[in-house]
């Protein structure tokens, strides 16, 4: 049976795209954010997962506003980066798992989500940035395969945190019935406080920030009492993103430990968070 | 739209709801196309033209004129798909967060300098 070893939360700011293609690293801007990855890196060299679950939005490249699906899956064997239209340079493509896609597909459908499923599917920086800061090194990347989530945080009204949580639940159930020896890995993707647009772009909000990584492992229903109208007001309209976060922490369950945090202001206009954990069975 | 009713704006935001998605379904629909070069190319050709192809509105065209981006969400356009569009002025996230909150870039970036230094807010 595959098996859930751990998950990450992590930013996926465009920013961070360019300063790994200029290798910006250990540059006094960039070192406080990338050195917060370290463990994740040493983590994903000691675990080698199989797959990766990688739950992100996506921010104009894929979708547009005429056809916006709440939670879509990606079921292709491979996934195509494109150009984005202000200049980040396009990676390499992905490559993906249709049988275990079409696996969770049929589980969370069963699960009454209702899911929409996408045999081709354009992953904007939203996926790809998160795969290049988990891993750095395209070889290693290249062996991981990836299936997208991609959650509707772009056009009110967005699934309830709530909904994210639950659905969070649901895909470790998936995993857990899927009948192929797998170490997979979740990655809960955006945020955290961050507004680009409106008189108040460049808000962030650290307190706020803290708070939700300090509850995450054990209270993650804490996020829940917010409405996304409220998030937006505490941690701007794009911190939002932080709710894909409980996908996440959704799927792991009960026993899991905290193997690393880090959090920093700025990156462009965000407050940038990372956190990993580990299922205690592993 | 019944989950926002009597919520208070929020001051300097916009809630991108129904309303402002119908509002500004053109312009979102022109910034989409610029996701390919030919029609970034296209638009530096003519970019009123362009404007008109896609059916923007007149206060639509003439925010596009005045790179207004401000105006430009009042009128219904998406952050996501403005980068888009400003990022064929030239302009970076920063750079039109600067010009949203009315301060110069310098000034910008140090407000966001300055909520990583404390460590309370
Ligand atoms: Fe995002």
């Amino acid at each position: 049976m595959a098996r859930l070893i751990g998950g990450v939360g992590s930013s996926h700011v465009p920013a961070i795209g360019n300063a790994l293609e200029q290798g910006l690293q250990t540059d006094p801007y960039w070192k406080p954010f990338f050195d917060g990855y370290k463990p994740v890196w040493n983590w994903m060299e000691d675990k080698k997962p199989d797959v990766a679950i990688l739950v992100y939005n996506d921010h104009g490249l894929n979708f547009f506003l005429d056809t916006m699906p709440t939670f879509a899956i990606g079921a292709a064997a491979e996934y195509q980066n494109a150009d984005e239209g202000w200049g980040l340079k396009p990676l390499d493509p992905f490559q993906g798992d249709p049988e275990f896609s079409w696996h969770l597909i049929d589980s969370l459908v069963h699960d009454e989500f209702d899911i929409t499923m996408c045999q081709e599917m354009l992953v904007d920086h939203g996926f790809t940035v998160p795969m290049s800061l988990m891993w750095p090194n395209q070889d290693t990347r290249d062996q991981v395969k990836v299936i997208p989530l991609c959650v509707n945080v772009v056009q009110y009204p967005f699934p309830t945190a709530q909904r994210c949580l639950k659905l969070g639940e649901a895909i470790g159930k998936a995993v857990a019935s899927f009948d192929k020896d797998l170490d997979v890995v979740i990655l809960g993707t955006g945020g955290l406080s961050h507004q680009l647009d409106g008189e108040r772009a460049g808000h962030t909000n650290r307190e706020f920030d803290t708070e939700f990584l300090e509850k995450l492992k054990d209270e993650p229903e804490w996020l829940l009492k917010y409405s996304n109208y409220e998030l937006a007001k505490i941690v701007g309209p794009q911190g939002v993103e932080m709710i894909m976060w409980l996908i996440m922490r959704g799927a792991l369950g009960g026993n899991i430990r905290e193997l690393s945090r880090n959090y920093h202001i700025p990156i462009s206009n965000t407050a940038a968070g990372v956190i990993l954990f580990e299922n205690d069975a592993v | 739209m019944k989950s926002l009713a009597g919520k208070e704006p929020i001051p300097g935001t916009t809630i991108f709801e129904g309303r402002m998605a119908m509002k500004g379904y053109a312009l979102n629909k022109m910034c989409f196309s610029f996701n390919k070069a030919e029609n970034r190319e296209a638009f530096k050709a003519d970019e009123d033209a362009y404007c008109v192809k896609y059916g923007l509105s007149d206060a639509q065209r003439a925010a596009v004129k005045k790179r207004d981006v401000l105006a430009l969400l009042n009128l219904g356009g998406n952050i996501y798909y403005l980068a888009k569009l400003t990022g064929m002025f030239g302009l970076n996230m920063q750079d039109i967060g600067a010009q949203q909150a009315g301060i110069s870039l310098e000034k910008f970036k140090a407000k966001l300098l300055a909520a990583g230094e404390t460590k309370n807010g």
